[in-house]
């Protein structure tokens, strides 16, 4: 029984690994290519899962609203690249931080207008609302098991996207070096904006995703956004591999911490205290791990050059 | 007197008006409107010594920010409660113990984060002060002990000796006196050697190691003086509003002190002021008019940034000398 508790617990932490990465990896690749932090990731991966919920409605049909929340989030991306991202490139990290900032709240409140304050809720769909049997006799959830293989099949797709095709080459030139690849003819302009939608639409997809488990509301973007962050510091900046190890490692370390860290409690003190100190412990522990990371490897784990 | 001397002292003397005005015409309400310009003016003069002098984009303030509010909230608690602290120390009830602790106890988790932090430079730094003002938020909603998510009420305002500080305008001057102490303490860092050698790690980090002076210490001490600024800020926003709660350390209160800088101008010396001035008051006014007052908020943050650069000091005072 506990092994398979403990199965379930280690698939829970890889489902939230990976929805952490389709995170890290748009805020990653938006930072490596552009040089730009994103505070306003968050509000596409929101935009990602209204999108879906409202569709869902309209329509009946997930898989529509899936479609759906990749176009929203992409368009919500390219929208605010042209309008206005775009005049932050050359500007200090401050602005950035301000105008992504100022971005949350145009996002959150528009949001709110459109769709009232309360949640919204998103029904897995039927095709993928079975278990699938584990060893030890319990089930887990077959929804959860595809959100993993979306992840994996996310990785590697970007994965040979930057190594195989000819945007891959663009995008590793722009991060090694923005102005000779626009000298040699590369419309940068247009190449940001699609590497900006592209980021935005994995946003969306894990917003998409994410909303069929819990419910879809406003601000529902931001403790993932921090988390985002803490995973790609952890990974490196910039780092698509590194982004892809950091989320995993959080996704598994905040999992198991909330699982294990009150039983271990429980055998120096009494349960209720156990249960009260390891949970705030649990909560904290991701924020621990990044600070020893750091302290041995200030530019986290695949530190890339520059 | 300087333009921007001048500029200043305009900016504050219409901060003093504010509740002279309400006390004569008897709108007290304004008062804790003016209250609250002040303390956030002070949190922000804090932030400002990091992100202005020391162009340390901290996105964690709150933290501190927060740790004060706790301070003020906890020690009024166990003195209202006539329960001891850990080692059989008593609560207290008195502002002047409580802003010593705030500043204490802001100033040694700055110097952890900051420790940690400032191995790092640039967007790392700024998503990692985010990430441990968010743990700290965190471990505050998950601890149970001082009221964790629902927050911590202070029942009866704490006392100033001498003063009755119940009293809104008292309080308003209490506010007032510590927001003039943290700007004569940005005035007198931003003049020193220190203020030198910190603006030189800011503007050239290198040249500043090839004279012999090491940044990482220099920043680190700025960053621990910031906080306790911040601090002092939360135990008076604390005493304001007789609440604690988690949201006093969330990161949209990082965002929030980050804007009141901008607004008002990067390190210049009323720049909070005029910023906190300004926010509240469009807090205030807007949400007024529309339930929806953060959408506007944020196309005029957008303006700032895109079009406005320098905020309301720039804009009175003319860009920046080079000191």
């Amino acid at each position: 029984m506990q092994t398979a508790l403990l199965i379930e617990q280690i698939l829970n932490g890889l489902q939230f690994g990976v929805m952490l990465f389709l995170m890290a990896a748009g805020l990653t690749l938006i930072f490596g290519v552009m040089g730009l932090i994103n505070l306003a990731h968050g509000s596409l991966y929101m935009v990602g899962a209204f999108a879906c919920a409202a569709v869902a409605a309209a329509t009946g049909s997930f898989w529509l609203g899936l479609v759906a929340s990749l176009a929203a989030a992409a368009a919500a991306g390219a929208l605010i690249e042209v309008t206005v991202i775009r005049r932050l490139y050359e500007r200090d990290h401050l602005d950035q931080v301000l105008a992504t900032f100022a971005l949350i709240l145009v996002f959150s409140e528009a949001t709110r207008w459109m769709f009232g304050s309360i949640p919204l809720y998103l029904n897995i769909p039927p095709l993928l609302s079975g278990t699938v049997p584990l060893p030890g006799g319990s089930a887990y959830p077959l929804y959860r098991v595809a959100i993993i293989g979306v992840g994996i099949a996310v990785a590697i797709g970007l994965h040979l996207l930057i190594t195989r095709t000819r945007l891959g080459m663009r995008i590793r030139a722009g991060e090694s070096d923005r102005e000779m690849i626009g000298a040699l003819g590369v419309d940068i302009r247009t190449l940001y904006t699609v590497v900006f939608a592209l980021g935005a639409a994995l946003a969306g997809l894990a917003g998409a995703m994410v909303g069929a488990l819990q419910s879809v509301q406003v601000g529902m973007g931001e403790p993932v956004l921090i988390l985002a962050f803490v995973v790609i510091v952890i990974g490196g900046i910039g780092s698509i591999h590194g982004a892809l190890v950091g989320a995993l490692l959080v996704g598994l370390i905040d999992t198991l911490g909330r699982f294990l860290l009150p039983a271990a409690l429980a055998a120096f003190m009494g349960p209720s205290a156990a249960a009260g100190i390891g949970a705030s412990l649990a909560s904290i522990l991701i924020y621990v791990f990044m600070a020893l990371v750091l302290a041995i490897r200030p530019r986290g784990l695949f530190a890339t050059a520059g | 007197m300087s333009r921007e001397t001048l500029v200043s002292l305009v900016i504050v003397l219409a901060l003093l008006a504010i509740p002279l005005w309400a006390t004569a015409a008897g709108e007290t309400f304004y008062i804790t409107l003016a209250t609250r310009m002040a303390i956030l003016a002070l949190a922000a003069v804090g932030l400002n010594i990091a992100l202005g002098l020391g162009g340390l984009v901290s996105f964690g303030h709150a933290a501190f920010f927060g740790i004060g509010g706790y301070a003020a909230g906890i020690l009024a608690s166990h003195a209202f409660n006539m329960e001891p602290l850990p080692f059989g120390l008593p609560g207290t009830n008195a502002m002047p113990v409580i802003w010593a602790v705030a500043i204490m106890a802001s100033g040694i988790v700055a110097l952890a984060i900051g420790a940690i932090s400032l191995r790092t430079a640039g967007v790392y730094f700024i998503m990692i002060t985010l990430a441990f003002a968010q743990m700290i938020f965190y471990f505050a909603i998950s601890w149970p002990a001082y009221g964790g998510e629902d927050g911590l009420s202070i029942f009866v305002r704490n006392r100033f000796p001498g003063l009755n500080t119940l009293n809104g305008l008292t309080f308003f001057f209490i506010s007032f006196g510590l927001l003039l102490a943290g700007l004569a303490l940005f005035a007198a860092l931003r003049d020193s050697r220190f203020g030198a050698a910190l603006q030189a790690a800011r503007q050239n980090e290198r040249r500043l190691a090839t004279v012999g002076i090491a940044p990482y210490r220099i920043r680190l001490a700025a960053f621990v003086v910031s906080a306790m600024v911040t601090g002092v800020a939360g135990a008076l926003f604390a005493d304001l509003n007789r609440f604690v709660s988690p949201s006093m350390l969330s990161w949209h209160m990082s965002g929030e002190l980050i804007v009141l800088i901008i607004l008002g101008g990067v390190g210049r010396l009323a720049g909070p002021v005029a910023g906190a001035m300004l926010y509240v008051a469009f807090e205030y006014f807007l949400g007024g008019i529309t339930e929806r007052w953060q959408f506007f908020l944020g196309l005029v943050l957008l303006a700032v940034v895109l079009f406005a650069r320098g905020g309301v000091v720039g804009l009175l005072a003319g860009k920046a000398r080079h000191g």
